[in-house]
């Protein structure tokens, strides 16, 4: 046996998982929240953020706008065209992008630590004096409706998407927000001027740096770039309606012809991140999908009745009530087999107490499993954001575990018997035509 | 060089890694089996055993190995490649012990009980039903049965839907008793853990294990192509793809690196970590012609580090209202420009620094490191992942020219083209 051994012993940070004594929150003059945090043994830096400029400010006609807006930002600006900006990007081997979402558009990326005033001046630049030139919105808009018809043919995105009309109805939710091919095609250049002069604005705007450079040093950077940006004309975020229940189950098949496998979708809305009960839905959720192999979800359809490649169990719980339901991929003879054993599943997560074991099961997984988010530059980037999108305290991921020991059984069943009753469900299927499967 | 590295008298390649920034370790076991390993009538036999290696053990019955995991906080999978077949668990690093003894068990004691391999059955056609619904699956599929006479590499890992139905416990089984073996596999570690103490560990754990003979290969040398192939594959859908995949090398073939070059320069760098993402390939020079003159709206290009010289490809999406021809014709023309002249050096320098960036992202995440001690050990040996960014450094302009040359001749590609059967699209909601 020939052993080589040579331990060099890298530097450690204060602690693995950030905290009030190791972040940097600052609000500069113009509302925006900076949040800061060192690593010290990378050599490479992650930018990421949002600004309050989702798509509930879309029209109907026009769904999709607050998407191509973000993805527009950077296909030209006042100081560089589309060239320059990436030749800028890619000559030094840094990322950096932005797109839509439901409330927020964001915006990330990465490069070396000594070329953060790059990313800086990119997003500075794309935010503020973006141009948005004719030729390259046909281009963009080109891949943008490639991605819709690739969309179209994709069964998990068209149950997923059926879902949520199914769900949300004439709530705002209900609505894709990279749109449809018809909003999509009505979408001018003025509409994204207008959209982003009136739209885009630093209040409400988030931003965290992570990675090999002192966090004040970050932040002063910050300051010089984007501290002077103004915009009177930001108007607030939309108030979400509120979501009304399903009265009864409710159904659709979507065919799509051509395809080998059915996806599904089963369930209803859950909890927002901020509701009381969201962190006991959140670990009976580990509970019904997740734990082990896909949790009880995955033991029943793709363990025991192998049924299918993939069952889980997801729980939206971000800014409004996302959904909370049952996703699994099935051959389409399967779909009403699958169903009912997803439905008897949701009807003993709704009705019986989890066990001891399960609970004490997930309190370990979730408590053991939270470092390793943290890992690298972007999983705390991420958490920063988390934190700070939901107002949950600079200690949250320290006292995260104590708030998932104080979890009762009882807590879990209340919260699935409040928003997962089982008579109250939506069924999203996508497949190929009847005749085919 | 801060790697541990030894062989255990029944052979099995031991590298660790100590990395103490954070209190997680990654355990990697690599089986030197995958689809290269397989004849017609068991395509997929790889990738099925790997599914079985979860339905348990006499010390780790199925439901318990994958709940001890996730009790501990760990995360786990595995994958099966044309040449590999790897599983991880990344865990905090006071419970690795639970990885060790559990990849040390399940490299012998696997059941493959019948009820098992009958439910898996239909959860590996499910899989592969998923597949089929991509188009990009089903072009793959095409490109490379055409891509190769003999050879394994020309089925898909995942297997024929024939041969998923009719493959028999033993058939899994029997690979499984063939190829795993201490010495025909690589322990990876990466992680907050003492080698010395760790390594006294894996040697308790595993000097039982008797090594066996290496097994043989059914992969034979593939005969050098001699023209263009083009199958076209129909589907349902809108949109046009045109895939062109050329016979590339082995990643210990000098070239490689000069090959590595010519793809950043014509499709953007190639990530090289598995778990982060790469960057952006707007400014490369088939975006340009391509994207740019609006005939496509993406490309990407791969070439993979592989044992037998396998497939580099160029992936095209093409643009609504363009048709295939419409890319083919600028594709050859950008390729034959990298063959009659050498690239500027500045276009080198680039892409060197591209790869520096993506080597310090990746160096981010334990995980990574730790796929990367154990995955360059399955083609070469560690230092072919060391050495990796002098010999992209060393590369000449005119290495990049010679490498287009000789690689991107239209004669050792297959061309292939997915082109939408013209069924009525569903109506989108």
């Amino acid at each position: 046996m020939n052993a080589v051994v040579n331990l060099p012993k890298q530097k450690l940070p204060l602690s693995s998982i950030p905290g009030a004594d190791d972040i940097t929150r600052v609000v500069l003059a113009n509302g925006i929240v900076v949040l800061a945090r060192e690593n010290p043994n990378s050599q490479a830096v992650t930018l990421r953020g949002y600004l309050l400029a989702g798509s509930l400010f879309d029209p109907d006609e026009k769904l999709g706008l607050a998407d191509f807006v973000a993805s527009a930002l950077m296909r030209g600006t006042a100081k560089r065209e589309f060239q320059a900006i990436y030749d800028s990007l890619e000559s030094i081997g840094a990322s950096f992008g932005l797109s839509g979402g439901t409330h927020t558009a964001g915006f990330g990326g990465r490069s070396l630590a000594e070329d953060l005033p790059l990313l800086l001046e990119l997003l500075n630049e794309s935010l503020r004096r973006p141009t948005f030139p004719k030729t390259q919105v046909e281009k963009l808009r080109a891949q943008l409706l490639t991605g819709l018809a690739l969309r179209a043919q994709d069964t998990r995105d068209m149950a997923s998407l059926i879902f949520d009309v199914l769900v949300y109805r004439d709530h705002p939710y209900a609505r894709a927000e990279e749109g449809h091919t018809q909003t999509v095609g009505a979408i001018t250049v003025d509409d994204l001027v207008n959209f982003h002069k009136k739209i885009y604005g630093p209040n409400g705007m988030v931003l965290a740096v992570v990675g090999g450079i002192e966090a004040e040093k970050a932040v002063a950077e910050v300051r010089t770039t984007l501290e002077d940006w103004q915009n009177l004309e930001q108007p607030t975020v939309p108030q979400l309606p509120e979501w009304k229940p399903l009265e009864s189950r409710v159904s659709k098949r979507h065919p799509i012809p051509g395809k080998s496998q059915s996806d599904l979708i089963i369930g209803t809305v859950g909890p927002a991140r901020s509701a009381p009960d969201y962190m006991a839905a959140n670990l009976g959720n580990n509970i019904l999908g997740h734990f082990g192999l896909m949790g009880r979800v995955g033991d029943v359809v793709r363990e025991q009745a192998g049924l299918a490649y993939y069952a889980y169990s997801n729980l939206g719980g971000g800014s409004g009530p996302g959904p909370w339901a049952v996703a699994a991929g099935v051959n389409p003879a399967n779909e009403e087999k699958a169903t009912d054993l997803i439905f008897k599943e949701l009807a003993r997560f709704t009705d019986e107490l989890v066990t001891e074991e399960e609970i004490s099961d997930s309190k370990s997984n979730f408590i053991g499993s939270m470092p390793l988010s943290l890992e690298t530059n972007g999983g705390v980037a991420e958490a920063l954001l988390n934190v700070e999108r939901h107002k949950l305290g600079l200690d949250y991921y320290r006292r995260f575990p104590d708030e998932i020991r104080a979890i009762t059984r009882e807590q879990i069943r209340d919260a699935a018997a409040h928003y997962l009753p089982n008579e109250k469900m939506a069924v999203s299927i996508a497949g190929p035509n009847r005749a085919e499967a | 060089m801060d790697v541990l590295q030894t062989t255990l008298s029944n052979g099995l390649k031991v590298l660790l890694k100590e990395i103490h920034t954070t209190p997680i370790i990654s355990h990697w076991l690599w089986v030197k089996v995958g689809s290269r390993d397989e004849t017609p009538g068991i395509t997929g036999v790889s990738h099925w055993v790997e599914h079985m290696q979860f339905k348990g053990t006499p010390n780790f019955p199925a439901g318990k190995l994958d709940k001890d995991i996730s009790r501990d906080g760990g995360y786990w999978n595995a994958m099966t490649y044309i040449d590999w077949t790897a599983y991880f668990e990344t865990m905090p690093a006071n419970k690795i012990d639970l990885a060790l003894r559990l990849e040390a068990d399940r490299m012998v004691n696997t059941y493959f009980k019948p009820e098992e391999v009958a439910s898996e059955r239909t959860v590996i056609i499910s899989e592969r039903q998923g597949n089929e619904n991509s188009p990009m699956f089903l072009l793959d599929e095409d490109v490379q049965t055409a891509a190769f006479h003999s050879h394994p590499y020309r089925h898909e890992v995942i297997g024929t839907m024939a041969d998923l139905q009719s493959m028999t416990r033993d058939d899994l089984y029997n690979h499984y008793k063939k190829f795993y073996t201490p010495n025909n596999a690589v322990l990876a570690i990466a992680g907050d853990f003492d080698s010395n103490a760790l390594l006294a560990r894996i040697q308790e754990l595993y000097e039982g294990i008797p090594g066996d003979s290496v097994p043989p290969r059914v992969a034979k040398d593939e005969p050098e192509p001699s023209e263009e192939r083009r199958v076209v594959t129909k589907g349902p859908g809108e949109t046009i793809f045109v895939k062109a995949a050329y016979r590339s090398l082995r990643a210990t073939d000098p070239d490689f690196f000069a090959l590595s070059v010519a793809d950043s320069l014509l499709a953007g760098p190639s990530s090289l970590n598995i778990f982060s993402g790469g960057i952006s390939n707007k400014t490369s020079r088939l975006y340009q012609r391509l994207v740019e003159n609006e005939l496509a709206v993406s490309v990407s290009g791969g070439l993979q580090a592989t044992i037998d010289p396998y497939l580099y490809d160029l992936t095209i999406t093409v643009h609504p209202e363009k048709k295939a021809k419409d890319v083919i014709g600028p594709l050859d023309e950008e390729i034959a420009r990298l063959q009659d002249s050498p690239p500027k050096p500045a276009e080198l320098a680039r892409a060197v620094k591209q790869a520096q960036a993506l080597f310090a992202y990746g160096s981010e995440s334990i995980t990574n490191q730790a796929f990367w001690l154990g995955f360059a050990e399955i083609f070469d040996t560690y230092n072919w992942f060391l050495t990796y960014l002098e010999r992209l450094e060393a590369v000449t302009p005119e290495q990049v020219q010679q490498a287009a040359q000789k690689y991107l001749r239209s004669e050792r590609r297959v061309l292939g083209i997915y082109q939408p059967d013209g069924r009525p699209v569903a109506e989108e909601e």
